[in-house]
């Protein structure tokens, strides 16, 4: 219903709860238990802990690049609460939120961001591919995954993510139109938050908004406040169903990149404090905590409490892996295929000789 | 049971065997489906198998590579065809940032059971890049196989294997010899070993190094000549390279010259005679040398008899090289 209702042309967005951490639009609520909404605070507060850890490790020294998601935790956290176990997620490379959810470990994240390709492999029992860095390029992957699982009967739903950006990747336009033709369990999720890098979305599109290119491919397309967890918890849900029934559906999320693209960005040099401003008061975690202590779900106290066993969680995550032995010299060589080629034997050998000899 | 087929026809057989055993083999592309290929080469396996796991794809390279890596990943094995080689570029960002990758970026744990075909080479009096032969841009992708067979035997013995294989495997059909001639071939399913190299006759004054449609032109040109003892070796593949074959082969004759139709410059050709000067030096007794197409871009039809190195220029070169 929600998702074929919806006309992206109006330019209008969905909106369950606002920055006040009222419930403006009741029909909408997703039907969860106190510990349900409980849960999916923590999941969020959770993240945003381990980002501004990752932060001040990367500030140390400890870390290497890392993506920061301060301001997107509703829209990671409540597209990925959506999704039932046996559900796939392909990743872009900024929801940690929803890694958290898929099963991604603390310590396999930090591993990856610590710059070791084990970090990625963290059970292919985990529905989730993990993060890919050329833009969009993840997305036909997910319409290949949606394939399998419709041929063979199956009723899992794939979502994919990807940014502002990535909507005009020649990637996102292949993908999209191969899941419209199929039908194929698809839900393309755009965290929409203003900015590729330096560049704003105005300059990515001319489009209304993002969620209108959906009715091109013939697929509907919705638009929802990315900053309000139980307005995308309710899209998604509406999304994955239909993509199960119907076909793929893209969805916007609006939100915004509070922080840095990277840690390698400075954003202070192509947007104002003016313009972050009003996002600070329509910040996800300040919303959803308002409406928690206002229900009686949360007491400021536990606030703090729940910070510090997150941050405590993160460090005992992130000790665990910092002195682990950098790449093993075998391993550089040993996964390109199922057994190393003549040419990776050799130039290992030959490698592993000279190490030995200048280490004598 | 054997029957007398060409390649294209190995092609299909190889296809219809795999999908007769192993239902999780997909195919699909442009024009696969309904019309069997602008080659003719997945005729009737629609027909056969039904519009699910053979199917007609948007005209989309990126997606039909892209969603096969997705396929592959969830428990299929999708055989995918791009029509022409030179139109496989859109697909170029799947392949090498994701097909060769995944393996490795996930330390095995997800890896692609893929195979993307594409008709490749020159010589057809084609429209413009429906002639290339760019071979050697994916050899040099780490994590990717890639496959020139050049008759019907291998064609399918290859191509079965490919598609059994744990990894991915860029299939490179040459066209311009698909029909041009018939050889018995088992009409059961066989594979033949991925990066094994085939003599095709034994020689002892010189090593002639080809593969796909040069390697008729080659034993055309072998046969012009009989005070010269030829040996001629199929590479058959390309990545990874069976460089035993090849040094083995130099190690006995001292010379060798390698043919391929691609541009010259950075060329399959040129890993080959680096092969040979790292591991054959001393073997050596004239400089190893390359007849290679041209760098230029491929002529359209009526320049491009110019362009393929011919049976004669092959003679002449193999003369040069033996009186060196
Ligand atoms: C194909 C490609 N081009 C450029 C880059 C470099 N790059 C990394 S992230 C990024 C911006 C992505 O913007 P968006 O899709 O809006 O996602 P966001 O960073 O805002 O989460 C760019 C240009 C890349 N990774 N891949």
């Amino acid at each position: 219903m929600l998702i074929e209702q919806f006309n992206p042309l109006e330019d209008k967005m969905i909106q369950v709860m606002d920055e006040n951490g009222e419930i403006v639009n009741a029909d909408l609520m997703p039907d969860l238990k106190s510990e349900e909404i409980l849960e999916l605070y923590k999941t969020m507060l959770k993240a945003r802990t381990i980002d501004s850890a990752a932060l001040s490790l990367q500030r140390q020294g400890r870390l290497l690049t890392y993506a920061p998601n301060l301001g997107q935790e509703a829209a990671q956290v409540g597209s990925g609460y959506a999704l039932k176990k046996t559900d796939w997620a392909v990743s872009a490379f900024r929801e940690l939120g929803m890694w958290l959810i898929k099963g991604w470990t603390i310590e396999k994240i930090f591993q990856y961001w610590y710059g070791s390709e084990w970090g990625s492999h963290f059970g292919e029992e985990i529905r989730l591919l993990p993060i890919s860095v050329p833009i969009s390029s993840q997305l036909s992957h997910a319409v290949g995954i949606a394939m399998a699982a419709k041929f063979r009967g199956e009723s899992d739903a794939v979502i994919a993510y990807t940014g502002d950006g990535g909507t005009s990747q020649g990637e996102f336009h292949e993908a999209l139109n191969f899941a419209a033709v199929y039908k194929t369990p698809n839900v393309f999720f755009i965290q929409n938050n203003q900015f590729a890098i330096s560049i704003p979305s105005s300059k990515q599109t001319a489009s209304k908004n993002l969620a209108v290119k959906a009715l091109a491919y013939g697929m509907p397309g919705i638009k929802v406040d990315g900053n309000d967890v139980f307005a995308v918890l309710a899209v998604t849900r509406a999304a994955l169903e239909y993509a199960i029934k119907e076909g793929p559906v893209l969805i916007e999320a609006y939100t915004f990149r509070m922080g840095a693209h990277t840690t390698s960005d400075d954003p202070s040099k192509y947007r104002t404090d003016e313009e972050v401003e009003p996002w600070k008061k329509r910040d996800p975690m300040l919303r959803l905590e308002k409406y928690l202590l206002q229900n009686d779900l949360l007491k400021e106290a536990d606030i703090e409490h729940l910070k510090t066993s997150f941050q405590e969680e993160a460090m005992a995550a992130y000790q665990s892996i910092e002195h682990t032995s950098d790449t093993e010299i075998e391993e550089i060589f040993s996964h390109h295929y199922a057994e190393m080629t003549p040419q990776l034997e050799e130039q290992l050998a030959d490698y592993l000789a000279f190490v030995e000899r200048s280490q004598r | 049971m054997s029957n007398k087929i060409n390649i294209v026809q190995a092609v299909q057989q190889a296809l219809y065997n795999e999908m007769t055993l192993d239902e999780t083999v997909v195919v699909y592309g442009q024009d696969v489906g309904v019309e069997g290929g602008v080659f003719r080469a997945t005729v009737g396996l629609q027909k056969a198998f039904g519009s699910e796991r053979i199917f007609d794809t948007p005209l989309s390279e990126s997606a039909i590579v892209g969603s096969a890596v997705g396929m592959a990943i969830n428990g299929f094995k999708p055989v995918v065809e791009i029509q022409f080689m030179g139109f496989i570029y859109p697909a170029v960002n799947q392949i090498v940032s994701h097909v060769s990758r995944y393996r490795n970026r996930t330390r095995g744990e997800r890896h692609l059971p893929m195979v993307i075909r594409a008709p490749y080479g020159g010589g057809i009096r084609a429209l413009e890049l429906h002639s290339e032969s760019t071979e050697a841009m994916f050899a040099h992708i780490p994590g990717l196989k890639v496959v020139i067979p050049s008759t019907p035997y291998d064609t399918k013995g290859l191509l079965i294997s490919a598609i059994r294989d744990p990894d991915p495997v860029l299939f490179l059909e040459p066209k311009r010899i698909y029909r041009a001639f018939r050889q018995k071939v088992p009409e059961d399913a066989y594979t033949l070993p991925i990066g094994k190299a085939k003599i095709v006759k034994e020689g002892e004054d010189i090593t002639v190094v080809t593969w796909g449609a040069m390697v008729p032109d080659v034993q055309k040109a072998v046969s012009t000549i009989d005070d010269i003892s030829v040996e001629i070796i199929d590479l058959r593949t390309i990545s990874p390279m069976d460089r035993e074959t090849i040094v083995e082969s130099v190690q006995k004759t001292g010379r060798i010259l390698v043919v391929h139709e691609a541009a010259k410059s950075f060329g399959a050709g040129a890993e080959i005679v680096s092969v040979v000067n790292e591991k054959a030096f001393l073997s050596l007794e004239a400089p190893p040398t390359r007849l290679t197409g041209f760098d230029t871009i491929f002529p359209l039809p009526r320049g491009e008899k110019h362009y393929l190195p011919t049976p004669e220029r092959i003679a002449k070169k193999i003369r040069e090289i033996a009186a060196y």
